[in-house]
């Protein structure tokens, strides 16, 4: 048995091997937070359908009340392909941003790596995204809509909302910790980012190379207009600048996030 | 195997406390400041500045070794450091100087029914449980009949458990516990909870692991008799610095005792007293009996615990008699006399006496004991004093002879043992007794 040392500072090669190890935890956690959500409720389930549901509705609402345009589609289907990667990164984000905080008891009297945490409620919510995801499947044969050829590109950019999801998410887990602030923080990034985001309109809408510039650092954007053409193509385009920046952010989201993450780790106990 | 696999070199922790200055205080001066520095309070909480900083040291340059398949046991009073020695060993939080070499996987049982949630059922919170101290499913799903026969709640697997009462809660949570396997088992305090029942599964089952499995564990508690019966050796922590590291019953002896600095004789009179004493008769000295030629409270083993004890009377008593009684360490008491069993007169005139008191060769085994006095009189109690005095019993020839050693009771008395062979009928053969 090789041996393990315990020193102040130092950075473990262990701690890798350790992941490993206990990547069973990441689904037992996980499991553990989609049991609790539904228990003693009468809907059940079905509140994992309910809420995008109203969300797409109310987007629908909003761009047909504000002539909006619809890239072409439907626009319950335009709202549907905005609601869905939205809802992922805004209920990841809360929900990972909250996770170590959460689970202080855990923090305080037991070892494991601190990165499953976050990680297991990105996965909590990715099960709410495929349940969202078959509802938009079934709005596709509701519209009879065939979603064009690009759809094979989906898999690439579901991941790039994972790991936008974790690379925030772990960012403002380790913040949360030591800074409440955050509890109140989170909720208004995501209300202020529904608008931010293409959700409620397209990138075309944003008119002005400067504006849509700016409006493409957020990393989300490019995520969402990617959504759009793999699912619905017609007028909805890649703005690829936009991409570029999307896939940009996301890498230095996820690797500042995990150097921040594993920095701060080993004074959680000692601060939560 | 007797490998080194717990190597603690000059472990510190330090925490930092703050403290808050005392700002002038009053609300004339509060707003006065307010409006004088308008951005002060966030420039102070940003800088910390208001508040003073202290540097805590839970942990100072501790440094023991720990031997495959040992049980050490960590006592030590409240705020010594015993837990967050035990968090650094978990690697939940990391030491401040020093460092800590293993060889095994760690497992630690902190708190009982960490990680529990109300809402799942046992079977739920088994899996989910398991999962966090660092069970793979498939070794859960294997030891699942296990853990369930231990804990005694086949009935109740299906509910809740914000329904259990608290006993079967801190049964299912050790149950998970006990049936990991890791090379290192540490241990905080749990068995504080749950009835003596359960207190004595527990014990036996930490015995299991460390005698059956080879399996090191560490063990903190307060629970003195649980340490004596399962460590072998004993860490006794002082204030974040390590006081003592050995045999279980001397590190129990310094936690609870200071024999060493009580002279030979005692003066009672300044000792504090209890409320609801009548205080008529009064204890005035306890010393050694003149003859020993001792001046230190000790005794070898299998001699007279003898000893001398001035009383005096502030009025004529018809009845009054005098209690001695024994305590072990642990705080149990052993032995409980009264001098009207054995005295004809116990009438008190307003003067002073002395008693002397020989409560014969007991044969307590080696340690640190405890004499409680009390004197009571038909009006009430008229005195008391609870660990009057502390003594010692040495070991001696005869203890070796006797093997004291490997007893983990109180006392050792020269039982007559005779021994008769029978014959095939079953009854005892022509006196051929040894």
């Amino acid at each position: 048995m090789d041996e393990l040392v315990i020193e102040a500072g130092r950075t473990e090669r262990q701690y890798w091997r350790d992941l490993w190890h206990y990547r069973e935890l990441f689904f037992f956690l996980a499991w553990r937070d989609l049991l609790i959500r539904y228990k003693q409720t009468v809907v059940g389930v079905a509140w994992a359908l309910i809420r995008p549901a109203l969300a797409i509705l109310v987007v629908t609402f909003v761009g047909q009340v504000a002539k909006l345009s619809a890239g072409g589609v439907p626009h319950a289907l335009f709202a549907a392909c905005g609601v869905l990667p939205w809802q992922f990164f805004s209920t990841a984000l809360s929900e990972s941003g909250n996770s170590l905080v959460n689970n202080s008891n855990l923090i305080s009297k037991v070892y494991f790596p601190r990165l499953v945490a976050p990680a297991s409620s990105v996965i909590t919510s990715f099960v709410d995204f495929l349940i969202t995801g078959a509802f938009v499947g079934i709005l596709m044969i509701w519209f009879h809509f065939a979603p064009p050829a690009n759809i094979w590109v989906l898999p690439a950019f579901v991941l790039l909302a994972f790991a936008a999801s974790f690379g925030a998410g772990l960012w403002i887990a380790a913040l949360m910790v030591k800074y409440r602030d955050f509890r109140f923080i989170v909720p208004f990034i995501v209300q202020f980012g529904l608008y931010a985001s293409p959700v409620i309109e397209s990138t075309s809408d944003v008119h002005g190379k400067w504006q849509r510039l700016i409006f493409c650092l957020n990393p989300v954007a490019g995520i969402i207009d990617g959504f759009r053409w793999c699912l619905l193509g017609h007028d909805n385009i890649i703005y690829w600048p936009g991409l570029i920046s999307s896939i940009a952010g996301v890498i230095l989201l996820v690797l500042t996030g995990i150097w921040y993450f594993r920095k701060t780790e080993r004074t959680f106990a000692d601060v939560i | 195997m007797n490998d080194t696999v717990i190597r603690v070199e000059n472990l510190s922790k330090s925490y930092v406390i703050g403290h808050q200055r005392n700002r002038h205080d009053g609300l004339r001066h509060r707003i006065e400041d307010a409006l004088r520095h308008p951005f002060g309070w966030l420039r102070n909480r940003i800088h910390e500045r208001q508040t003073e900083k202290e540097e805590f040291w839970a942990l100072k340059d501790v440094s023991f070794e720990v031997k495959q398949g040992e049980v050490v046991g960590i006592i030590g009073r409240n705020g010594a450091g015993k837990s967050t020695l035990l968090k650094i060993l978990s690697r939940i939080t990391d030491p401040t100087g020093g460092k800590i070499r293993l060889h095994g996987r760690v497992a630690s049982l902190l708190e009982v029914g960490t990680g529990f949630h109300p809402e799942l059922t046992g079977r739920e919170n088994i899996f989910l449980n398991g999962a966090i101290l660092g069970m793979t499913k498939v070794e859960i799903k294997r030891k699942f009949d296990e853990i369930v026969a231990f804990s005694e709640i086949e009935k109740f697997l299906d509910t809740p458990v914000k329904r259990y009462s608290s006993g079967m809660y801190v049964r299912l949570a050790f149950a998970v516990a006990a049936h990991l396997e890791p090379e290192i088992l540490v241990v905080d305090e749990v068995l504080a909870v749950g009835d003596a029942e359960f207190q004595k599964k527990c014990l036996g089952k930490m015995q299991n692991v460390s005698e059956q499995e080879g399996r090191t564990v560490l063990f903190v508690s307060h629970n003195m008799e649980a340490i004596l019966r399962l460590c072998q050796r004993c860490v006794l922590l002082q204030q974040g610095k390590l006081d003592h590291i050995g045999d279980v019953k001397s590190a129990i002896a310094r936690y609870t005792g200071g024999v060493a600095k009580q002279p030979g004789e005692i003066d009672l009179r300044k000792r504090p007293r209890t409320g609801g004493l009548r205080q008529k008769i009064q204890f005035r000295k306890v010393r050694l009996d003149a003859a020993s030629h001792t001046n230190a409270w000790h005794f070898p083993f299998g001699a007279h615990l003898k000893f001398e004890l001035e009383v005096e009377s502030q009025a004529a008593i018809p009845f009054a008699e005098v209690g001695v009684s024994v305590f072990s360490a642990t705080g149990l008491e052993i032995i409980s006399t009264l001098s009207s069993n054995v005295m004809a007169d116990n009438s008190f005139k307003p003067r002073a006496y002395v008693y002397s008191i020989d409560l014969g060769s007991l044969y307590l085994l080696p340690g640190a004991y405890r004499i409680s006095l009390g004197l009571r009189s038909n009006f009430g109690m008229e005195d008391y004093l609870c660990d009057a005095v502390e003594f010692e019993v040495e070991n001696s020839e005869l203890s070796a002879k006797f093997r004291t050693d490997t007893f983990a009771g109180l006392m050792s008395p020269p039982a007559t043992y005779l021994r008769h062979e029978l014959n095939h009928n079953g009854e005892p053969a022509l006196l051929k007794s040894n």
